[in-house]
């Protein structure tokens, strides 16, 4: 007989949120950190016994954006062996972003980027640092927090040149001779990233 | 959603994004300057064992490993 009351009681707070249609996710406020609807409900039918915790209540909430537009970004680069930066403050980055080149200043609109192999630059006051990128994403969130990963990440002079033209050259040359189209694509990646590479030495 | 959106090329010729990652970041550590190169290769070295099941017992083992046997 309880069991019938319990599904009851958890399906009704979802219902009601599903109604409401959902906002914009920049205008979404700090998330609530207990489920109050659920708490009161239960409290009605089993005053006795304290209300479970809600998956939510384990949550931490989602921070939240702040009114007016931070000064600093707050950028984290990891990659899957390294930190490169920590919740490091900074002006401005500059993503590579399959579309191009991306501008992120604090108070950029959340966006989910995936970033093709290029240079990543972090404005900080009048410090420029560089990195190669291979491939990756990059998150960046309302609240002016940046999340960018990547699989490799090197500072610009760790970069060999004469190993870079010798690539550039045998892929150009392997991008004529390809078959397949495994082929053609791998050869293709191969121009690319070392054009990007290229590039980088002589941007 | 649209089936015919543009796709990268290398999707269209059969390859999924780990694939193109991994190939990026390969080529990207051939061309360090010599200490990083040889860090960066030591990032590449896999070590797996794969092995198909049948009647409920492992069949022969698929070993593909970098590092040298001890």
């Amino acid at each position: 007989m309880f069991r019938h009351l319990t599904t009851r009681i958890l399906s009704r707070p979802t219902t009601v949120t599903a109604a409401r249609a959902r906002p914009f996710s920049t205008d979404v406020a700090a998330a609530p950190a207990a489920d109050e609807a659920f708490a009161e409900a239960w409290k009605k039918v089993i005053p006795n016994i304290d209300p479970p915790k809600t998956p939510l209540h384990f949550m931490t909430p989602r921070p939240s954006t702040p009114s007016s537009i931070p000064t600093k970004l707050t950028v984290n680069f990891v990659l899957p062996y390294a930190s490169e930066l920590s919740a490091k403050e900074v002006d401005m980055v500059i993503i590579p972003a399959t579309t191009g080149q991306m501008g992120v200043l604090p108070g950029h609109v959340a966006t989910i980027a995936e970033l093709k192999p290029g240079v990543m630059s972090v404005h900080e006051g009048n410090d420029v640092t560089k990195y190669f990128v291979s491939s990756g994403f990059a998150f960046i969130h309302a609240n002016s927090y940046a999340d960018v990963i990547a699989v490799e990440a090197v500072p610009i002079d760790q970069i060999d040149p004469s190993q870079v033209q010798k690539g550039l050259a045998d892929f150009t040359q392997k991008l004529s001779s390809a078959s397949t189209d495994l082929e053609k694509a791998e050869a293709q990646i191969g121009v690319d990233v070392h054009s990007a590479l290229n590039s980088a030495l002589t941007g | 959603m649209a089936s015919n959106a543009a796709v990268p090329f290398w999707r269209a010729a059969g390859m999924t994004y780990i694939t193109y990652s991994n190939i990026c970041a390969n080529l990207v550590r051939n061309c360090l300057k010599e200490p990083h190169k040889s860090e960066a290769l030591t990032r590449e070295k896999v070590h797996f064992s794969v092995s198909k099941w049948a009647d409920g017992k492992p069949q022969k083992p698929t070993i593909r490993s970098d590092t040298p046997e001890e």
